[in-house]
């Protein structure tokens, strides 16, 4: 094998999983140790260069970082990252200081945002301390796009909501709030230097079998949720059935229960392995007594004198891998109430199509997924409205990336000029024995966040139901983390072969062998390096007897032992910071380790 | 001192042997010798043997003398017994052990100090017995444990981390070994776990004695240019003079690779150790001809390794002396101490 490059970023980055699977890139492991040392301002400041609103994403992100933790590997259950993003935001102390300085004059350059969600105001956060002007366009009479409409204030309240938003909106935003942009020809003339798109995707899939629109007790998921948010509803019916058992059929539920909903059924046509819904959030549900059905497809209203009596569903039966269906029969439920919460659309009726913006077959905008750029240049696209509903840390990576086309592009360069990304690799060895960070593994597992009780939190629509780690539980979690931006380095040409760093490693990740092809070393390892996802880290034939040195990155807890049993400091363990170019900032200006 | 114990995670593919245990289930405590020393990946090797063969940790004795070396015991299987004894006295107190109970498996763990210097005539006399036992000597040539002075295993010329030339000529246990009736001698070299690993295994199903001259560079005070126990020396000098495969007997050989010019001896339970690629001049069953061979080897300053020589068909401590088959602890006292009386009726024989 081809000895491993560590000197592109991309190799020790991808070994930090969660940072890896991070749209945004956040430097996690960083981020749990500064809360492990109770600096939770610096914890909150580092996740905000990155993610820009921790604490709603401590508390609404998908998290992407959780399934690819490496905790997953070696002992079930990921490191509860998100909640500890929250923990930061929870305790955090005064920002204000922190915060990027806006200067007062202005480059005369004029950005125009459609939509005040996560995508337009990342952009103003990135651009306003560049002297940019950014006007952001919201046809509702408040900030926060999707976060605020869709997303139920028992899930994230708004104190939290406001609280991040306003940070960026009081930098100097020129919001215009009841202002919806009916005409992008319209907004083109009107000389702004770039034009955003953050409008996401706001229209609900609508369901067309018999009777859909012979009642009024037929609901659209996300409208249903919006006009909740804006407190234009306040009950519903006893009997709610949603249908469809994504995240949002999920907040429909849980927000039926808490208008009045006493039986509620979650419908869905295949089985639970086949669910969108992130595990975590169909526990919550069910912990609220919310009933999931599986294998029923929805075949026609049943409306009695123009009131809506239920539905009637199809019972499926699937093969082994729920590609093919029969229909065993078919089932009568009552309800007062159907929720219809099956996928979102973009939509944008309100861009001519003669402009030089393409759309394609699907109606969606050609976009470039590097530099978000339309087809016609200085119209860029971000969060939803690019690519289809995606979620919030999307939306504010798609939003770094055009902010950095945007000053490209007022600059005279290529959009396509892409800043690289770079790092930085620090020996953590403070002594003989002594590491700069803690080390050891510890076997404590996952803990449970804690929620409302089950009445109390029933009795208001927004009381938050997580009640956020206590502080014994945060000292346990951050324990968890492996430490995996701590990087194994090997320095080949000091080896001796003693085979030291072999006989102590807990969890069997080295080896010393003759080279071969890459499959093949696989097979002939301590123990077999079966994940195919993860990398081996292969050096140069060593100098006493040309055997290599290969390192299975799968399960190695960074213990750092191989490096404290290395005689000749040939292992080191190296604390590896990705430096993350944004907008105006090249990666060796930025810093993520904060002083 | 390590700043952690090793970390009770393991990987999740860890295999488990007949008994039902894994790998880590043979470590024991952390091991406090210098980073890199060679004794270290000697633990790993009988960890990994004792795995392999499924022994049950307690029915194996740990036994040792004084040492770098001798502190060895503690870093593997820490459910077995152990006794760490005086210096050079081990061999005495696992002949005496092994006299009392057959039924354990004795694995002895010393060094060139220990067995070489203050230990030699009793290193001797348990190899004459033949007592049953995996003899592990722990070369490095040097006192690792008072500051590296030379060891009586030395080679004349060798050079101290000072630069000073040793000129004192060595003992080489294997050929002190072959010269006093060894049944089973080994040497081998502490970064060669493939060989180390069946050397232990077939040691551990040997008859008698089974002694296994190790060389295992003293990272911190024997480890540099123009030490002749050095990692790089080692690999630069060695030979392998046989390579082995060990049978459990429970594994039917395959006829096809019984044959191939492969050399086989069965052991007294029935596995088999089959040697590959034994030099046309050497054979591990004649004792004449492989001192010949390895007085030769010796002369041009080659380190020869593999299982150099078996016996299996000389009787151990317990057959050439007829004692009970039954350890003395499941022996009623009544008949282990049969009184005055008889003790009486005894010494009338004599009179």
């Amino acid at each position: 094998m081809r000895p491993t490059d560590v000197q592109n970023p991309n190799y020790y980055h991808k070994v930090v999983d969660c940072q890896w699977a991070c749209p945004a890139h956040t430097n996690v492991p960083e981020y749990i140790r500064l809360i492990a040392q109770g600096r939770y301002t610096d914890a909150y400041m580092l996740n905000r260069e990155s993610n820009v609103f921790p604490a709603i994403l401590g508390r609404t992100c998908d998290r992407p970082c959780e399934p690819a933790c490496r905790r997953t590997r070696v002992d079930g259950k990921p490191v509860a990252i998100c909640r500890l993003k929250r923990v930061a935001a929870d305790l955090r102390g005064e920002i204000a200081h922190l915060l990027p300085k806006i200067p007062d004059k202005k480059n005369g350059k004029r950005i125009a945002c459609v939509g005040a969600g996560p995508a337009s105001l990342t952009i103003a956060n990135d651009l306003l301390p560049l002297e940019y002007e950014v006007t952001i366009f919201e046809k509702q009479d408040k900030p926060g796009g999707l976060m605020r409409s869709n997303i139920p204030a028992f899930r994230l309240p708004e104190r939290v909501l406001f609280e991040e938003v306003n940070m960026i909106l009081d930098l100097g935003v020129d919001a215009r709030f009841n202002s919806p942009v009916n005409s992008m020809r319209d907004l083109l003339s009107q000389g702004f230097d770039a034009i955003f798109v953050g409008s996401g995707a706001p229209r609900g899939k609508d369901l067309e079998i018999p009777g859909r629109h012979d009642s009024e007790r037929i609901h659209i998921g996300i409208d249903w949720l919006e006009s909740i948010a804006f407190g234009h509803t306040d009950s519903i019916g006893e009997r709610v059935l949603i249908i469809g058992v994504g995240n949002t059929a999920m907040d429909c539920c849980r927000s039926s229960r808490r208008l009045g909903g006493k039986d509620i059924k979650v419908m869905a046509r295949r089985p639970r392995k086949y669910f969108k819904a992130s595990p975590w959030e169909l526990e919550d549900a069910e912990e609220e007594s919310v009933e999931i059905v599986i294998n029923y497809a929805p075949k026609n209203f049943v409306i009695e004198n123009g009131q809506l009596k239920g539905m009637d569903f199809e019972r499926l039966e699937w093969d082994a891998d729920a590609k093919r269906s029969q229909t065993i029969d078919t089932v009568f439920l009552p309800a007062d109430d159907v929720i219809l919460a099956i996928g979102q659309e973009n939509a944008f009726p309100w861009i001519e199509r003669d402009l030089g913006i393409e759309f394609d077959k699907w109606d969606m905008p050609v976009v470039n997924e590097v530099t978000m750029e339309a087809t016609r240049p200085g119209v860029f696209f971000g969060g939803d409205s690019a690519f289809g509903p995606k979620n919030i840390i999307w939306a504010v990576e798609h939003a770094h990336q055009a902010a950095i086309s945007i000053h490209n592009l007022c600059q005279g360069i290529p959009t396509s000029d892409r800043p690289p990304y770079g790092m930085n690799l620090v020996s953590q060895k403070m002594g003989i024995s002594e590491w700069s960070y803690h080390n050891d593994y510890n076997p404590v597992s996952r803990q449970k966040m804690q929620h409302v009780d089950l009445v109390e939190r029933f009795e208001q629509l927004n009381i938050e139901v997580e009640l956020g780690f206590t502080a014994e539980q945060t000292a346990r979690e951050v324990e968890r983390c492996l430490n995996c931006d701590i990087q194994t380095a090997f320095t080949g040409p000091r080896c001796i072969e003693c085979d030291a760093c072999i006989d102590v490693c807990p969890v069997q990740c080295l080896t010393i062998t003759r080279d071969g092809e890459e499959m093949d070393l696989r097979t002939r390892l301590s123990a077999p390096a079966l994940n195919l996802e993860q990398a081996l880290y292969v050096s140069a034939p060593l100098p006493q007897t040309a055997r290599i040195m290969a390192k299975d990155e799968d399960v190695c807890v960074h213990c750092g032992l191989c490096a404290e049993r290395c005689p000749t400091a040939a292992w080191d363990m190296q604390k590896f910071d990705l430096l993350i170019p944004y907008a105006g900032k090249t990666a060796c200006m930025t810093s993520c380790i904060p002083a | 001192m390590p700043s952690i114990v090793k970390p009770v995670v393991t990987h999740p593919s860890l295999q488990r042997n007949q008994l039902g245990l894994t790998l880590r289930d043979y470590e024991g405590s952390m091991s406090t010798l210098c980073a890199g020393c060679g004794h270290d990946s000697i633990t790993a090797a009988i960890v990994r043997a004792l795995w392999e063969v499924s022994i049950e940790p307690h029915m194996l004795a740990k036994m040792s003398g004084i040492g770098c070396s001798s502190k060895t015991p503690a870093y593997f299987a820490h459910g077995a017994h152990g006794f760490n004894s005086a210096h050079g006295r081990m061999p005495p107190i696992a002949t005496g052990a092994n006299a009392a109970n057959r039924e354990l498996t004795y694995i002895g763990v010393s060094g060139d100090g220990d067995s070489l210097s203050i230990g030699l005539g009793h290193l001797c006399h348990a190899i004459r017995r033949n007592v049953k036992m995996v003899y592990i000597i722990e070369n490095n040539g040097v006192y690792g444990l008072t500051k590296g002075q030379f060891s009586a295993s030395a080679d004349t010329g060798s050079k101290s981390k000072r630069g000073e030339a040793n000129e004192m000529s060595p003992i080489d246990p294997v050929m002190l070994a072959l010269s006093i009736g060894a049944t089973f001698v080994a040497r081998s070299f502490s970064g060669d776990k493939d060989q180390l690993v069946p050397i232990l295994r077939a040691a551990l199903a040997h008859r008698g004695f089974a002694l296994i001259d190790v060389i295992s560079p003293c990272v911190t005070f024997n480890d540099h240019t123009g030490s002749t126990k050095s990692y790089l020396y080692t690999r630069q000098h060695e030979l392998k003079a046989t390579e082995v495969d060990f049978v459990p007997p429970e594994k039917e050989i395959l006829a096809t690779i019984a044959q191939n010019g492969i050399t086989s001896v069965t052991m007294h339970d029935g596995s088999v150790v089959q040697f590959k690629s034994v030099p046309a001049d050497y054979d591990p069953a004649d004792r004449q001809k492989a001192t010949a061979y390895l007085m030769a080897q010796q002369s041009k300053g080659v380190i020869v390794t593999g299982l150099l020589f078996v016996d299996e068909s000389v009787s151990d401590l317990h057959e050439m002396n007829r004692t009970s088959h039954v350890p003395l602890s499941r022996i009623p006292y009544e008949n282990l101490c049969p009184g005055s009386a008889a003790l009486q009726e005894l010494q009338e024989d004599f009179r």
